[in-house]
């Protein structure tokens, strides 16, 4: 079956309430209106608003409460608007959700999903275009996922739900509309990465908003006689560099493509891991093409600003010339 | 250079007197508001439980200075409000505390030595919040009435509020300080179990002081006034009254498990000793106001009352005497007791199944902590 990845979300929102009772969504106009991205669209009319929550407009509340209801046993979806109206929630994150499992030595058990739209290429305004995964990926005690194609999107939400972890589910809001086919299964455990195109040149390293980008520079580049691999992270914490490295052993080089900043940006995780533990293998640098080291720019400015199939093809040429 | 601006005067805390049903000399009286039969009440359970949290209190800080402890919060002066709360709980009734109810613990009977590991820096936890439905301490100002929140939610929700059977409903007391009132957190907090009608009382223990600022620095108007801004009751009570905040506490919590939603307590108290150990309140407040709250200390009051009332037998002294001792030596040696966690443990429980990644960490780590310091390298 084809549909856009907010149908495959909103279908695995509704497969997750069906399956588990104890399973609610919560967030700012998620129910009447169905979210401002439509993704929970009808969910409040099926499952009513005691599973379909809207909240008062407090993020942190959000995110809070959904810890007290995880207490008393229940498993709490919330979605927060948009990427940049995650601060307000950020001390309930970092301080509270991700720690509390830790501090009860195992007794408390949060599994809240965090709902996160993401990323830029819309054309939006202020704080509606950001990519914080990495904030999140320097947490201890949160799992940070992400999905590039509907049937993704669809089997890693209930993935995500069913995980006893908290999880921050970031959804590449850019390809909201893009249509893909949903299989019936998941390819994968939660945290494994995908080997999206198979190539001998090298490996370009994406996740999220940026694999299809990748993709089609694989494309442009195969016009130019290159073989490029492209591995679709998925899941940035834990991630899966055991199959980045069976990438890199393929192909001697590694780029990585992400919109986030380029310091301290996911990376140069990447990259140093790879050049600690692969060094033998590298015959060149591991190259970044990312966001700059600038807050988001006007939308006027982000098809430039972005990682694009030009800048990454720069990247992929700079890789190749050691 | 910049100009004084003009407020109108701050409301004081006399502009509405807290309701005290037992006052300092140790009289009872009675309040409409606060309906409470002193004689279903077993106040020498109350005067010992009061007195076991102070000397707990006591035994702590005395850790604390002879190294044992990193740091405490004392508790000292709090007693009333905390032990007076407490005993309005019913069993089921789940509490969100911040770092300061160590009465409430000790009510909720947990070890007491559980509540030192946190300050001794064996563990980050230290009980299981669910045996005695009592969560682990939030450190993190104000984090915890959303939790209470959250958990009152979830009672809604499972038909285990406003049922109409005693034996199901249940309610949550969330335990906060004046300063947390200025948090954002705490303000959602009170939005959402308003606009819910949720089964959660906010037990707010004014101690007048915030670290080092001073009531006047977090609001204009009394704490109890906040709630009708919210839409839900606020009390004012005498925090040093121990029957004042049973009371209170015992009604609101009524309230709220039959569905009659949240209620804001401000229990007007004071925090005799600094923050912490670590704070000095030399720096910030007077002698003479620390004497003056002294002078209204919550134990006294009872005592003064149950040896009027010539409660308070030989047997009955000779008895808590006993207890206090025991509790201090448990105390310590359940202290020094206490084992340093293994080195693996920073490891564990950070996930429900430890990553791949945190295995290779862990494995490294154990293998570094096991060759031990080298000559001159570490000490």
């Amino acid at each position: 079956m084809t549909v856009s990845m907010v149908k495959a979300l909103n279908d695995g929102l509704r497969q997750a309430l069906a399956d588990d009772p104890h399973v609610l969504l919560m967030g700012e106009d998620i129910g009447r209106l169905g979210g401002v991205f439509r993704v929970t669209d009808g969910l409040r009319k099926e499952f009513g608003d005691l599973r379909v929550v809207d909240t008062p407009l407090g993020e942190a509340g959000i995110v809070g409460a959904a810890i007290g209801l995880a207490m008393r046993g229940y498993r709490p979806v919330c979605e927060i608007q948009f990427d940049g109206f995650f601060y307000p929630a950020a001390n309930q994150i970092i301080t509270q959700l991700a720690k509390l499992r830790h501090r009860s030595a195992g007794r408390i058990s949060l599994p809240v999903v965090i709902r996160i739209p993401y990323g830029g290429g819309i054309g939006s305004i202020e704080h509606h275009s950001e990519s914080p995964e990495t904030y999140f990926a320097h947490t201890a005690g949160l799992k940070v996922v992400t999905c590039a194609t509907p049937h993704d999107a669809f089997h890693m939400i209930q993935q995500a739900v069913a995980d006893d972890d908290p999880v921050v589910f970031l959804e590449p809001k850019r390809h909201y509309w893009t249509k893909g086919e949903v299989g019936p299964a998941p390819e994968l455990p939660l945290e494994r990465a995908v080997v999206r195109r198979e190539g001998t040149d090298v490996t370009l390293i994406a996740y999220g908003p940026t694999v299809p980008v990748a993709l089609e520079a694989a494309d442009v580049a195969a016009d130019e006689g290159r073989s490029v691999e492209v591995v679709d992270l998925r899941s940035l914490s834990p991630w899966d560099i055991t199959t980045v490295r069976a990438s890199v052993h393929r192909t001697g080089r590694a780029v990585v493509a992400h919109e986030a900043a380029f310091s301290h940006g996911f990376g140069a995780e990447v990259a140093a891991r790879l050049q600690d533990e692969e060094f033998h293998f590298l015959e060149a640098p591991v190259v970044r093409v990312t966001g700059y080291d600038t807050p988001y720019p006007p939308s006027r400015l982000e098809s430039d600003w972005l990682p694009g199939v030009d800048r990454i093809l720069n990247a992929i040429d700079r890789s190749l010339s050691y | 250079m910049a100009h004084a601006v003009q407020l109108p005067p701050s409301e004081t805390p006399s502009a509405e007197p807290p309701i005290q049903l037992l006052d300092p000399a140790g009289n009872l009286s009675t309040d409409e508001r606060l309906p409470l039969d002193p004689a279903a009440v077993d106040l020498p359970a109350l005067y010992r439980d009061m007195t076991l949290a102070r000397r707990l209190d006591t035994e702590a800080i005395a850790l604390q200075r002879q190294g044992e402890l990193g740091l405490w919060p004392s508790l000292r002066g709090q007693e009333a409000a905390q032990v007076g709360a407490a005993y309005a709980l019913g069993g089921r009734d789940m509490v969100f505390p911040t770092y300061r109810e160590h009465g409430v613990a000790w009510c909720r009977g947990l070890d007491p030595v559980s509540l030192l590991g946190l300050f001794r820096g064996t563990t980050l936890g230290g009980w299981d919040p669910y045996a005695h439905h009592f969560n682990l301490y939030t450190l993190v100002i104000g984090a915890q009435t959303l939790h209470a929140v959250g958990y009152a939610m979830g009672l809604y929700r499972d038909g285990s509020t406003g049922s109409g059977d005693p034996d199901r409903d249940t309610a949550v007391l969330a335990f906060l300080g004046d300063g947390a009132l200025s948090e954002g957190e705490t303000n959602e907090a009170f939005v959402w179990a308003a606009a819910q009608n949720l089964p959660v009382v906010f037990f707010c223990q004014n101690n007048q002081w915030a670290i080092s600022a001073p009531y006047s620095v977090q609001s204009r108007i009394p704490v109890a006034r906040r709630a009708s801004g919210f839409g839900f009751p606020g009390i004012r009570v005498d925090g040093n009254d121990v029957l004042a905040c049973l009371a209170a506490t015992r009604q609101a919590l009524h309230q709220a498990r039959t569905g009659g939603g949240p209620t804001l307590i401000e229990a007007v108290t004071y925090r005799v000793n600094a923050h912490t150990t670590a704070d000095d309140a030399s720096r910030y407040r007077t002698a003479e106001e620390t004497e003056d709250w002294t002078a209204r200390d919550p134990l006294e009051r009872l005592r003064a009352h149950l040896e009027s009332a010539g409660a308070l037998t030989d047997e009955y002294v000779t008895d808590l005497e006993q207890r206090e001792r025991d509790l201090a030596e448990r105390l310590r040696a359940g202290c020094r007791g206490l084992a340093d966690p293994d080195a693996s443990s920073p490891f564990e429980h950070t996930y429900a199944r430890m990553p791949a990644d945190l295995r290779r960490q862990l494995r490294e780590h154990l293998e570094f902590v096991s060759t031990g310091p080298q000559d001159g390298e570490r000490t």
